[in-house]
């Protein structure tokens, strides 16, 4: 009786933010995934670990829009978004950052905050009016800069960036849009030891109304940034645990973590 | 000198250089040879909003020109429609729903194939021009059409219609200036250089494109109404795939996503083919070869190459400053810490 009543208390406080239901996805004969279920509370911070080629990134494409799955549903606060294209989603409150850092490079670092700032209101649309007119938008921008100390190169050309630099600019494009969802895809992949911290003290420190799931082959992100970690293994969800329980399930520590932990 | 002073200030001596012309006693040729170039520079111009700034090479900008010069032509000597304004705005509509249409087709698809359907669907506008003869009169064209007087500006006479096509100009540079400089602008950057990243922040990249499209395909319809007008003519080599290549080396030659770049790479081009062609028949291997260097050794255009120098000239500038001032620390390289 008390694992049920728990169970209903989780289930009161988190409304859930993201759901997958039955998600496949083929590309020939070859099952990438094979009916996925996930389910993400609102705010919660998700990762999902598997070896190479376990479905990760596709997944993350299906849950972004940028690949339609062969069958299965994705919700978002209950509403069915499987059909939607990347861009709706966006509006929607979902952001997303890429496995290699996906920014604009010839544009400068204040640039790249501001088109996403004004992504989702009519300025977009204004052809007329100089952008220097917007200075909300720019000073929105500087402040963004200002928590990771990088207003220094607000007018720096992106590729001037370091690369961890770049990794930061790109998650508070993200976040610069107060998002409902944020998928994270490696963010500390090919970043040094030092700047990997950066990246993940940001994502610890940020503020508990959004939620996050991240893929993450660096295991120790992934403990320090999530609660809850899925584990995915060719296409299929194998396991489902907190991070203090991790260690302890067998079919993790066979597959996954090679029974060294 | 702070930098929007001194460009206020080139502008201003452009400006009243360009006003001048007519007066200075220059034979009237180079006159008419300027009138060109501001007609064609708006022609340059719409095309390189799609090729520098949006990243769409379309090889369709010369059926827009064509059917902005057609609608002149048709109008005036079929259905009597003659006025100046009215015209223009017919020209500018009509342009604009066929941008439209075509757009939307060419959208469906990026790149290489891009390319290949806006090559064809120009040809689709000049195989109407070449055979629709009842309409367009095929090969011969059009003639019996005059210009007509516009405001102030006294069409008949070469100095008035020079003075009515660099207004155009004028008007036509300070419209895509204001666009490339506003948040629109910026997102057509962005669509350009990462439009996975543009989707993802939530911009539906294929409407700015498509946007992009029409608004070309509208500035090119006046280049073309002004192509007429000056003329007096139209025949269907203004929208051939000719006249689509031309215009395409005017930008590449001037320098791509800098607006005043194709308008110079108009005024090289009017200017180059005129005075080689006076001297050689062979003048287009020679106009070949201008284009091969220019690809070669400023793939930038002119526009680029000259900011390439100004830049390491003002390196070597402050390297020498940094050099005496002998100290360290505070000299920001441009490049982040790796």
């Amino acid at each position: 009786m008390t694992t049920v009543a728990a169970l209903h208390d989780a289930d009161a406080l988190g409304e859930t933010c993201l759901q997958l239901s039955g998600i496949s996805k083929r590309f020939g004969n070859l099952h990438v995934l094979d009916d996925v279920a996930l389910s993400v509370r609102h705010g919660e911070r998700r990762g999902i670990i598997g070896p190479n080629g376990a479905g990760k990134t596709t997944l993350f494409n299906v849950i972004a829009g940028e690949l339609a799955p062969t069958s299965g549903k994705v919700y978002l606060y209950g509403r069915d978004i499987t059909r939607l294209p990347p861009h709706s989603r966006a509006k929607l409150g979902l952001a997303r950052t890429f496995q290699t850092t996906t920014l604009l490079p010839g544009l400068t670092v204040v640039e790249n905050l501001v088109l996403s700032l004004q992504a989702l209101t009519p300025t977009r649309f204004q052809c007329f009016v100089p952008r220097t007119r917007y200075r909300g938008f720019r000073e929105e921008a500087l402040r963004l800069l200002g928590q990771v100390q990088l207003e220094h190169c607000a007018d720096w050309l992106v590729r001037a960036l370091g690369h961890g630099e770049q990794r930061q600019v790109e998650i508070l494009m993200a976040l610069a849009q107060r998002p409902k969802l944020l998928l994270l895809d490696e963010p500390t992949a090919g970043l040094s030891a030092a700047d990997a911290v950066l990246v993940t003290d940001m994502l610890r420190a940020y503020r508990r109304d959004v939620a996050m799931v991240l893929i993450e082959h660096d295991l120790s992100v992934v403990f320090n940034v999530v609660e809850r970690i899925t584990v995915l293994h060719y296409g299929r969800v194998v396991a489902e645990e907190t991070v203090e329980s991790i260690h302890d399930n067998p079919v993790v520590q066979e597959i996954y973590l090679g029974g060294t932990l | 000198m702070s930098r929007p002073w001194r460009n206020a200030i080139v502008i201003g001596i452009l400006l009243v250089l360009a006003i001048a012309v007519p007066r200075l006693g220059l034979p009237a040729f180079y006159v008419s040879l300027l009138t060109q170039t501001w007609i064609y520079g708006i022609l340059a111009m719409s095309l390189d909003l799609l090729v520098g700034f949006t990243g769409l090479v379309s090889f369709m900008q010369a059926a827009f020109f064509g059917i902005g010069a057609y609608v002149v032509a048709i109008g005036a000597t079929r259905y009597h429609f003659v006025d100046f304004w009215p015209t223009l705005l017919a020209a500018i509509l009509i342009a604009g729903l066929v941008a439209a249409a075509f757009g939307a087709l060419a959208l469906r698809s990026e790149d290489e194939g891009f390319i290949i359907i806006t090559l064809a669907l120009n040809e689709i506008i000049w195989g109407l021009a070449y055979q629709w003869v009842s309409m367009s009169g095929g090969d011969n064209g059009i003639t019996g059409f005059l210009r007509v007087n516009v405001g102030p500006f006294h069409t008949t006479d070469n100095s008035g219609f020079y003075y009515l096509s660099l207004a155009a100009l004028i008007v036509c540079l300070t419209l895509l200036v204001l666009m490339v400089r506003s948040p629109f602008g910026l997102v057509l950057v962005g669509a350009r250089e990462r439009p996975r990243r543009m989707a993802a922040l939530g911009y539906n990249v294929w409407l700015f494109r498509y946007l992009a499209l029409i608004i070309a395909g509208m500035f090119a319809a006046v280049a073309g109404v002004l192509f007429a007008y000056y003329n007096e003519f139209v025949g269907p080599g203004s929208l051939s795939l000719d006249t689509t290549v031309q215009v395409l080396i005017m930008v590449i030659l001037g320098g791509t996503g800098t607006l005043i770049g194709p308008l110079l790479g108009a005024g090289i081009l009017v200017f180059l083919s005129n005075a080689l062609s006076d001297i050689t028949q062979r003048w287009v291997l020679i106009l070949g070869a201008v284009y091969v260097v220019t690809v070669m050794y400023a793939p930038d255009g002119i526009v680029g190459l000259v900011n390439r120098l100004m830049a390491k000239a003002r390196s070597r500038r402050e390297l020498s400053l940094a050099a005496g001032a002998a100290v360290g620390g505070a000299f920001h390289s441009g490049e982040g810490p790796k």
